[in-house]
């Protein structure tokens, strides 16, 4: 594989990842707009540590998700008393004012940046974002992501039949925030690098975009959506380079990929992966194999 | 006498911004649409009066009038906004009866957001563009102050502006049919509001103002980039939170407030340290007190 195709991998994951985050809190109900927040949390607090408290990686991302999963937890509480547009907008403030915060760190480079010099390449990121995938699919299996699914669909009526609306909401805010923690730890290890502008205004509204493109019904949903968002503009740099015709694509490509964006939500305004659309591809199957069933 | 010509400044900074959280919370007050595709009118605005009004290889350098190119700038964005309505909100509303019931419109405005800033790439590159205009260095200096004219037409004019649209909102025909859409746009329908008529209206005012503030920024500060919308709005939506969601003059007050904590922070501590007041006030505000400091506590309750 090439230095070029492992670095876009590389990226694709580590925004997967990223798209869990924020995907959990999105499958109970609540929109985070904050995710930048907790990925700077997470990768100034792993390149701190192993930069400057010379820790090991593994520990290091750990120590990372754990640290940004407290402070999504105590963040909760607060923010789980707006609703609606208010709380997008206090996740997106909180993201701002922890940006301002990092900037003013001297000890932790400041407006210069962070430099790490250990590396994560595939061989972590791989592992690390499949550890994730699994744990978010089984996470949607248990009871709480059952109660999730409900709180999603219908705060009251869930409410109504015994669900433990705040417990279930401070929970996948908290997990959530874990997980931009250790998607954070990974970016910074990645490019050896971080600083506030590597997570500028339009990153959490890009994050926020994988999930709501992907499908927030299913588990699947934000690697569509990291896929689609990773993928799509390197196919049409790539297709730019094949004709001349083609060759407004060389900048033009985001216009392409803004259409494809309106398009594919008035197409599925649930997301491209629906729980529908599951069990269809599903039946798909069961039919081939047992035609009898077929009515 | 510094601090004095700070709070100028502030202002100054203000009423640009209290254009952009007026727009903002227009469409949130009336529609209960948080529209991201402010920033995009705001920006195409100054560089469609940029391109126009210079000369120079870039495309559409026609070197017309400065007033010419602004009114052309205006009319683009006013179309580009209601090709938004016809895409987000109008589309949502005929498919799936609640516009505000999916996360769709949100990402919609985002996906045209992308568009437009990338439209304008293409078109013109991403490096600064400088804005000659007749008026640029027509400050007025009073008593050891300066005070710029394009700031404190702008600041003039928001108030005017938002003075004209909240009696048009009170009295006018068609101010009682948005609050009768803002209440409950099914009510409002059975009352025989044209809703698929008078929402566009909200759009149209939105690309005016939001067009409005840009071109006024590109005179005030004399450089237009391709992303000159995304920290305006961001700034403005701070402001439109801390006056109140939904309420005109509260995003007038909570634009100059940002504009004056902005001005003053940067000088008292530095510019790295101008996102932690505004922000963190914004954060406490949203917590405390979530309908801001005017707000009505009905606005921006729905899932989205």
């Amino acid at each position: 594989m090439s230095g070029y195709m492992s670095g876009v991998l590389a990226v694709l994951l580590i925004n997967t990842i990223i798209a869990y985050s924020v995907f959990l809190p999105a499958a109970a109900g609540l929109l985070n707009l904050g995710a930048a927040g907790f990925v700077l949390i997470g990768g100034y607090t792993a390149g701190g540590l192993t930069s400057q408290a010379g820790w090991p990686l593994a520990p290091a991302i750990l120590a990372a998700g754990l640290f940004a999963g407290a402070v999504a937890f105590v963040l909760a509480f607060p923010i789980l008393r707006t609703r609606g547009v208010y709380m997008v907008l206090a996740t997106f403030a909180f993201a701002e004012v922890v940006g301002g915060i990092c900037l003013n760190i001297p000890s932790l480079g400041g407006a210069t940046g962070l430099s790490v010099s250990t590396y994560a390449g595939l061989p972590v990121v791989i592992p690390t974002t499949v550890c994730v995938g699994v744990f978010v699919a089984w996470l949607l299996s248990t009871r709480l992501g059952l109660a999730m699914r409900a709180v999603h669909d219908d705060e009251n009526v869930s409410l109504l039949f015994g669900v433990n609306l705040r417990m279930v909401q401070v929970a996948a805010f908290t997990v959530g925030g874990a997980l931009g923690g250790i998607g954070g730890a990974l970016l910074v290890h990645q490019f050896n690098f971080i600083d506030v502008q590597t997570t500028g205004v339009l990153f959490s509204i890009y994050v926020l975009l994988y999930v709501l493109i992907g499908g927030t019904q299913t588990a699947w949903g934000p690697v569509a959506g990291a896929l689609f968002f990773t993928v799509v503009p390197e196919i049409l740099r790539s297709m730019s380079k094949l004709d001349a015709s083609m060759k407004f694509l060389e900048t033009g490509r985001f216009i392409v990929f803004g259409i494809a964006v309106v398009l594919i939500m008035i197409a599925r305004p649930e997301g491209m992966i629906t729980r529908t659309l599951i069990e269809k591809v599903q039946g798909l199957f069961r039919r081939r194999s047992s035609p009898e069933n077929a009515g | 006498m510094q601090s004095a010509q700070q709070l100028i400044n502030g202002l100054m900074l203000g009423g640009i911004l209290a254009f952009v959280a007026v727009a903002f919370t227009l469409t949130i007050g009336m529609l209960n649409f948080l529209n991201f595709t402010i920033p995009a009118l705001f920006m195409l605005a100054a560089m469609v009066t940029w391109a126009l009004s210079s000369t120079g290889a870039h495309a559409f350098a026609f070197g017309l009038p400065w007033y010419a190119a602004a009114a052309i700038g205006i009319a683009v964005a006013v179309v580009a906004s209601l090709v938004i309505e016809r895409f987000t909100y109008r589309y949502l509303k005929a498919h799936y009866g609640d516009a505000t019931e999916h996360a769709l419109p949100l990402v919609s405005s985002l996906g045209f957001l992308i568009i437009f800033e990338h439209t304008v790439i293409t078109l013109w590159g991403s490096d600064p563009q400088r804005l000659d205009l007749p008026f640029r260095d027509m400050d007025v200096h009073v008593a050891g102050l300066i005070v710029g004219i394009p700031h404190l037409f702008s600041l003039g004019l928001a108030i005017t502006l938002v003075w004209v649209l909240s009696w048009m909102l009170k009295r006018s025909r068609i101010g009682r049919a948005l609050r009768a859409i803002a209440e409950n746009p099914d009510a409002a329908t059975l009352m025989g509001v044209d809703v698929s008529r008078i929402v566009p209206v909200v759009f149209l005012i939105t690309g005016v103002l939001s067009a409005l503030a840009g071109i006024l920024y590109g005179f005030s500060y004399s450089t237009v980039t391709p992303y000159v919308g995304d920290a305006v709005a961001t700034d403005a939506i701070a402001g439109m939170v801390l006056g109140g969601l939904g309420n005109v003059w509260g995003a007038i007050v909570g634009g100059l407030l940002v504009g004056l904590i902005k001005v003053f922070a940067i000088s008292q501590f530095g510019a790295e340290i101008e996102k932690i007041p505004v922000w963190g006030l914004l954060l406490v505000i949203l917590i405390i007190r979530p309908t801001g400091i005017f707000g009505k506590p009905k606005v921006g309750k729905g899932k989205f």
